[in-house]
């Protein structure tokens, strides 16, 4: 904590409770961000978005499977960094936030593999294949699975949070395998729709629903976040003062 | 075909579509109301800890009496 390169405002707000109040005033608004968003996103995508002329109006399956696999490795990496940080620097916050990325990263990860599922049963035929990347996308539950259970296998929830910050910085490898598997290897699953930098393979009508869902799981994300956050630091400084001052304030109300 | 009619066969696909778009909605309902309510179960917690130890600050023996024969 000594570090004097890392800015004064990062170290104050790493502050359990300065934390706790910044995520609070945020939280709202990144969740009401999500709900907007994701509205629009849907009404694009489910409504003004022609049938693809190759998938029908299957293909709509991707405003969702796409974001949501986007935010299984975007949280993935936020999980990692913020292992590392817990690890080399002992920041509480630190770990407060791979740990509690760790149950959301996992959902959206189980959300990329049902609704694959759901979209690959009548396109290819099978609701599942052992490819590169459905397999590398399964392991990736795994990794969050595994964060998850070994965090809650210790009795000294900070030593289970050491842990678990080890296993979630050697899971990082699998995050570039996931990304990179349809080019690697011949794989059933398509590449690439939207490209970064050059042209994308898809219509503008399609396009914009997808990326304002993008947009819209990453606001989620981080009201997800804030609020579990917010939770688990009144846990971690139970017996302190300004975490008494809150537990009075909510139940004088 | 209606138009609500054939929005909701989606083309034939609505078998897959639609399951598709509630698991997606029903994680992330999950998703959010997992810590809330933790959250207050915490909170509840943490109010009757501080109720017992205002207790026993207090010097009332409220909820743990101590037997004299016990203590040192």
């Amino acid at each position: 904590m000594s570090s004097n390169w890392i800015p004064l405002w990062l170290h104050k707000l790493s502050s359990p409770p300065t934390f706790y109040r910044f995520a609070g005033t945020l939280q709202p608004w990144a969740m009401t961000l999500a709900l907007l968003l994701g509205a629009i996103a849907l009404y694009g995508g489910l409504v003004l978005a022609p049938s693809d002329y190759q998938q029908g109006d299957a293909y709509r399956i991707i405003f969702i499977h796409v974001p949501s696999a986007w935010m299984s490795m975007f949280i993935y990496g936020v999980m990692g960094i913020a292992a590392f940080v817990a690890l080399v620097w002992r920041i509480k916050l630190a770990e407060v936030v791979a740990m509690e990325s760790a149950p959301i990263g996992a959902a959206f990860t189980f959300i990329t593999l049902v609704t694959g599922s759901l979209w690959g049963k009548p396109m290819w035929g099978t609701w599942w294949t052992w490819d590169a990347r459905l397999t590398s996308e399964l392991v990736l539950l795994f990794l969050y699975l595994g964060v998850i259970g070994l965090y809650h296998a210790f009795e000294d929830r900070r030593q289970g949070a050491r842990a678990a910050a080890f296993l979630a910085i050697i899971g990082i490898i699998n995050v570039p395998i996931v990304h990179f598997s349809v080019n690697w290897w011949n794989t059933l699953h398509q590449g690439s729709t939207i490209n970064l930098f050059g042209q994308s393979k898809m219509s503008s009508a399609m396009l914009w629903p997808l990326l304002t869902m993008m947009l819209a799981t990453k606001f989620y994300y981080i009201a997800s976040l804030f609020s579990r956050v917010r939770t688990d630091l009144l846990s971690l400084e139970g017996g302190k003062d300004w975490v008494r001052k809150i537990v009075e304030k909510e139940a004088g109300q | 075909m209606s138009g609500v009619g054939s929005f909701f066969a989606m083309g034939g696909y609505a078998a897959y579509l639609w399951p598709a778009y509630a698991v997606f909605f029903a994680v992330l309902i999950a998703d959010t109301l997992a810590p809330r309510l933790r959250r207050r179960r915490l909170l509840r917690e943490l109010n009757a800890r501080m109720a017992r130890k205002r207790a026993r600050d207090s010097g009332g023996a409220v909820s743990t009496p101590r037997l004299p024969e016990q203590s040192p």
